[in-house]
């Protein structure tokens, strides 16, 4: 790790001073991908403003027809509230899902929808469940917000300040883990919303993505039946060590079906 | 039964310091005054190193010096040895390339090391490495066994042509060729043993602490052989003598076959401390242990099994490819040769086997031992190829294991390969492996598993391993550059505590619990009052140290054989004592006593008579209590047992879950049952990791792809059933203690067992080639026909 400067301001105005006065300065919420970055040398940041001080970011809170998680909020307090788990059960899961038991008790739901990592869980369930990222500026609907690998619709200083999920009529999200990581090689959430049938895929390609062939099949029908013959095209997906495009693609529609499966059950 | 002695399932004595933190490993040593070195290493697998410039490091605050390769070899430094010599078919040596500790003229791997930047704290050291400009002129550079086996490749050496360090054979090949020729059926497999990384918890340490007013050396390392450190770096690469350079390994936090290789580190910091007067430490982050720990197995192998119209074993014909890395580690050439080939008769009585061996140069990180060492290797074959025959005979698995089994009358039985088994009653352990694993009813689960969408599958293997490498000039002739015996010394304390100096080394086996239960069993004194002390040249006398699974077997035998000259001299001094003849002395439970009469002395007094010698036989017996013995098996011993594992296999996804796993083992006698339950657990969670799970990878760049946690998968909890285990006692005929060795045993039998099960699942996909790690995408890959 590299010598930085470390901030833990109170306010957002003061995170934005300290931000606008630094251009090498970043944002840290859990840390869970920035600080092994930089311990492995590859970040260097010359500061760090800490957000975990400033309140109001770290609620969870229920409006009746839609709950909002500041960004703040850890993954195991996401998995363990109760306001969450009766509102919406899949996003619960998806939360119980992710990494470990220290990586859920550290990261954030701010940091990852922030970072857009292409195998991260959130991007799925912000995607498939039409969520609205609330930042110190404006508001950004969902399918406005992934852009590319590791890019979003997030301005240079932009901070998140939580994201409101309406409640679904029904949802479910199925993971394929990485046997190593524990990150997605491939998680689909299905869900059904006010706005009609959505399925959001992440670890698949460079950032998460909606299948609209399969809305469109589940829409007339929803049944895991209706899902059987939908190709999922290789071409733009992801090829490493742990997964081929080809795979990938193939298990974009084994999870698919399974999301489905068990919603009807 | 003793309590605490031998046989009982104590609590590892070690435990409540290691649970507790107190533990003391080589990072948590801190010496006075001390530097920290930082490494810089190869970011290319292969170049010329045109200049390296150290000018903007040093400037650096904090930085005491920067050494480079021209540095070391101006001093003299000698090359990291090797200590083992194979010699090719043809007559001729080895290539034995030079290995300096740091690289003068030219890189080999990515984690080569090139210079060394000592600062007054890590950060410093870290920042002023950065600092260091090598310039590299890139060269070509071979990553795999197929890249460096190809016509024209690029050399690693240029005396190695073709990158062959040696063309090796072992067994009858004439006879071989005529099992073949009149046999009714012959089975063929191609078997790829893959690449792997220890990742011991602890990464690997040293300090280097040199002391001008003695001029003596101390080294701190994370070892597993300590003695065999200051031998190798003391007499080939720094040219001090042993009395000039004490080796301390504390507590290790687990090896595994990697800390038993000297390391260029463990030379580069004992040399700096001398240069800069200071202690230098060194620790590696888990990022450098990936690309500096000797990796293990790499073998790329071709198999022929020749049989009668009746599934008789015939003849047995191998050939493999082993990839050694780019220089050659201690132990690298001694484990695809000596401790795999004459494996390869496993426990069947086929009467001709013929095997060679080609071990290759590659630019990776030198390959050494890893769990098992070579004897994984060959069981793995073996087991992967008699399935394979039973399917393709349509005989039982079973059936056509028991069919050629060497059977108990046997014994000793020579194999075609060298080797000479003592004992063993290999359907003893199948009769009991099959019963607690239910085996019986598997078509059952396997059907509650079809009603879930799984497919289930069954696998066996029947393995056989070999310990404790032995006898010494028998390892010599085979290449051993040192001896494979072991020491342990007894040094009973005046008040009759006693202290227990042994040459093997605990980094997670529990010798401290299971020695001490040695010392019970003998002397009856209190498990508290003995301890044990390992992992200092300073402290034990001599030692060959820990790996191959011969701590109990040879170390174990050489302190029951220093227990037994204590027990002899404890009689002699009883026997004035009690003014009778030494023969009427009885020594039990701590207590010795004139047989028959109710006249008798405890240890305890007989101790104190010895070192306050008023009432003694001063005439014909040295006072004192302290016995020594040094113990040269006379031949290995030799394990086996029988593995079964159940999987499900996800249709859909095509990942393998291991559902139930059974070993049926027999280890000899057994000291303490726990811990060797704890053995077999870790050997059989690596094996399952090697069978499903790990994967060492470079790009053909030579870079390594499995870098860290994240790309390299090491099996988890959730990996991984309740095991099942029983064991099943043929002793050791040749060893006092009737003891075998079960450390290994668990990564020999356990990755056939698994990667059978999952053939068996597969049964109707027609899939009858998957390599390791059968990774979901591989099996779904052969489920759609593309294995």
């Amino acid at each position: 790790m590299y010598e930085f400067n470390y901030h833990r301001p109170t306010s957002l105005d003061e995170a934005r001073k300290i931000l606008g006065d630094n251009d090498e300065a970043k944002l840290l919420a859990g840390g869970m991908t920035l600080l092994p970055t930089m311990k492995m040398r590859l970040a260097s940041p010359s500061d760090l403003v800490d957000l975990s001080n400033i309140e109001g970011l770290a609620d969870i809170s229920d409006s009746g027809d839609a709950i909002e998680i500041g960004a703040m909020v850890c993954h195991a307090e996401v998995a363990a509230s109760d306001v969450v788990r009766a509102a919406i059960p899949a996003l619960s899961d998806l939360a119980d899902s992710i990494g470990d038991a220290q990586v859920r008790n550290r990261g954030t739901i701010g940091g990852s929808v922030a970072n857009s990592d292409p195998a991260a869980d959130y991007p799925a369930a912000v995607l498939g469940l039409n969520a609205v990222v609330k930042t110190d500026r404006r508001e950004i609907s969902a399918d406005d917000y992934f852009k590319a690998l590791f890019e979003t619709a997030l301005e240079p200083g932009e901070i998140v300040i939580s994201v409101r999920f309406a409640k679904p009529e029904r949802a479910a999200y199925s993971k394929f883990p990485n046997p190593a990581s524990r990150y997605a090689v491939v998680g689909v959430m299905v869900a059904e919303t006010a706005e009609g049938i959505r399925v959001a895929v992440t670890g698949a390609a460079a950032c998460a993505y909606r299948v609209t062939a399969m809305e469109d099949a589940l829409s007339k029908d929803f049944s895991a039946g209706a899902l059987e013959g939908i190709a999922v095209d290789a071409a733009d997906l992801l090829s490493d060590l742990h997964a081929s495009a080809e795979y990938r693609a193939h298990l974009v529609g084994v999870m698919a079906r399974r999301a489905v499966r068990q919603l009807i059950a | 039964m003793t309590e605490n002695g031998f046989g009982a399932a104590v609590r590892r004595k070690e435990d409540h310091r290691f649970i507790t933190g107190l533990g003391q490993f080589v990072d948590d040593i801190n010496r006075p005054h001390q530097l920290y070195a930082q490494i810089i290493r190869s970011p290319i697998a292969h170049g010329k190193i045109n200049k390296v410039d150290v000018d903007a490091a040093i400037a650096m605050s904090g930085v005491v010096a920067v050494f480079t390769g021209a540095d070391m070899a101006a001093d003299g430094v000698g090359g990291i040895p090797c200590g083992w010599g194979i010699t090719s078919k043809d007559g001729s040596p080895m290539v034995e390339p030079g290995h300096p500790p740091l690289a003068a003229e030219c890189v080999r791997y990515v984690g080569d090391q090139v210079a060394v930047v000592l600062a007054e704290t890590r950060a410093i050291a870290r920042d002023a490495a950065e600092l260091v400009d090598v310039d590299y002129a890139e060269l070509p550079s071979v990553a795999n066994l197929e890249s460096a086996s190809a016509d024209g490749a690029p050399l690693v050496w240029d005396d190695a042509k073709g990158n062959i360090c040696f063309d090796w054979e072992i067994g009858d090949k004439s006879a071989t060729d005529a099992a073949f020729a009149g046999a009714d059926q012959v089975v063929t497999i191609d078997i790829v043993n893959n690449r792997l990384i220890a990742n011991a918890i602890e990464p690997r340490a040293a300090i280097g602490d040199y002391d001008a007013g003695k001029d003596e050396y101390t080294l701190y390392t994370t070892s597993q052989n300590p003695h065999v450190i200051r031998m190798l770096m003391g007499a080939f690469v720094l040219s001090i003598p042993e009395h000039k350079l004490r080796v301390i390994a504390p507590d290790v936090g687990g090896g595994f076959g990697s800390k038993i290789c000297h390391y260029a580190e463990e030379a580069i910091v004992t040399w700096a401390s001398r240069k800069v007067n200071r202690p230098v430490k060194w620790t590696a982050d888990r990022s450098e242990s990936f690309i500096s720990d000797a990796h293990g197995r790499d073998h790329v192998s071709h198999a022929e099994l020749a049989m009668s119209k009746d599934g008789d074993f015939l003849g047995l014909r191998v050939s493999t490819r082993a990839n050694l890395g780019a220089y050659l580690s201690t132990f690298g050439p001694a484990v695809p040769t000596i401790l795999y080939a004459t494996l390869l008769a496993g426990s069947y009585k086929t009467p001709a086997i013929h095997a060679e061996v080609k071990a290759m140069f590659t630019h990776t990180v030198p390959v050494d031992s890893y769990r098992g060492a070579g004897r994984p290797e060959a069981s793995y074959l073996l087991e992967r190829l008699v399935d394979k025959a039973a399917k393709q005979t349509g005989i039982d698995p079973i059936e056509l294991r028991r069919r050629n089994f060497i059977q108990p009358e046997d014994f000793p039985y020579q194999t075609p390969v060298a080797l000479e088994y003592d004992t063993g009653d290999y359907d003893a352990a199948v009769v009991k492996a099959i019963e607690l694993a239910d085996y019986a009813n598997f078509d059952q689960r396997r059907e509650e598993s079809a009603a879930r969408g799984k497919l289930r599958g069954v696998g066996i293997s029947t393995y056989i391993e070999a310990c404790g490498i032995a006898p010494s000039n028998v390892a010599g002739a085979l290449g051993a550059r040192a001896g494979l015996y072991e020491v342990g010394t007894v040094r009973v304390n005046p008040t009759g505590s006693v202290t227990v100096l042994t040459g093997s080394h605990s980094h997670g086996q529990g010798h401290e619990t299971t020695f001490a239960q040695l010392v019970v069993e003998a002397l009856g004194v209190d498990f508290d009052n003995v301890d044990i002390v390992h992992g200092d040249t300073g402290k034990v006398p001599f030692g060959m140290g820990t790996y191959g699974s011969r701590s109990a077997a040879v170390g174990g035998v050489a302190l029951m054989n220093a227990l037994e000259k204590i027990r002899t001299k404890a009689k002699k001094i009883a026997a004035h004592l009690l003014e009778a003849s030494e023969d009427d002395i009885e020594f039990k439970d701590g207590q010795l006593s004139v047989a028959g009469t109710d006249r008798s002395v405890a240890f305890g007094d007989v101790a104190m008579a010895a070192y306050v010698p008023h009432n003694y036989p001063l005439e014909t017996l040295e006072p004192g209590l302290e016995e020594t013995a040094f113990y040269d098996p006379k031949n290995f011993t030799f394990p086996a047992g029988c593995h079964i594992c159940e999987v499900e296999v996800d249709p859909d996804t095509g990942v393998v879950q291991v559902v139930r796993f059974t070993a049926g083992d027999d280890f000899g006698r057994i000291i303490n049952p726990m811990i060797v339950d704890g053995q077999v657990h870790g050997g059989v969670t690596q094996g399952i990791g090697q069978a499903l799970y790990e994967q060492c990878v470079y790009d053909d760049s030579g870079q390594l792809l499995t870098g860290s946690m994240m790309d390299y998968c090491l099996p988890k909890a959730d990996n991984v059933p309740n095991f099942a285990v029983t064991t099943n006692v043929t002793p050791c005929t040749h060893n006092v203690l009737g003891v075998k060795g079960c450390g290994e045993a668990g990564a020999i039998g356990s990755p056939s067992a698994v990667i059978n099960a999952v053939l068996n699942a597969l049964s109707d996909y027609n899939v009858d080639d998957l390599q390791m790690p059968a990774t979901s995408e591989r099996v779904w890959q052969a489920m759609q026909g593309n294995g």
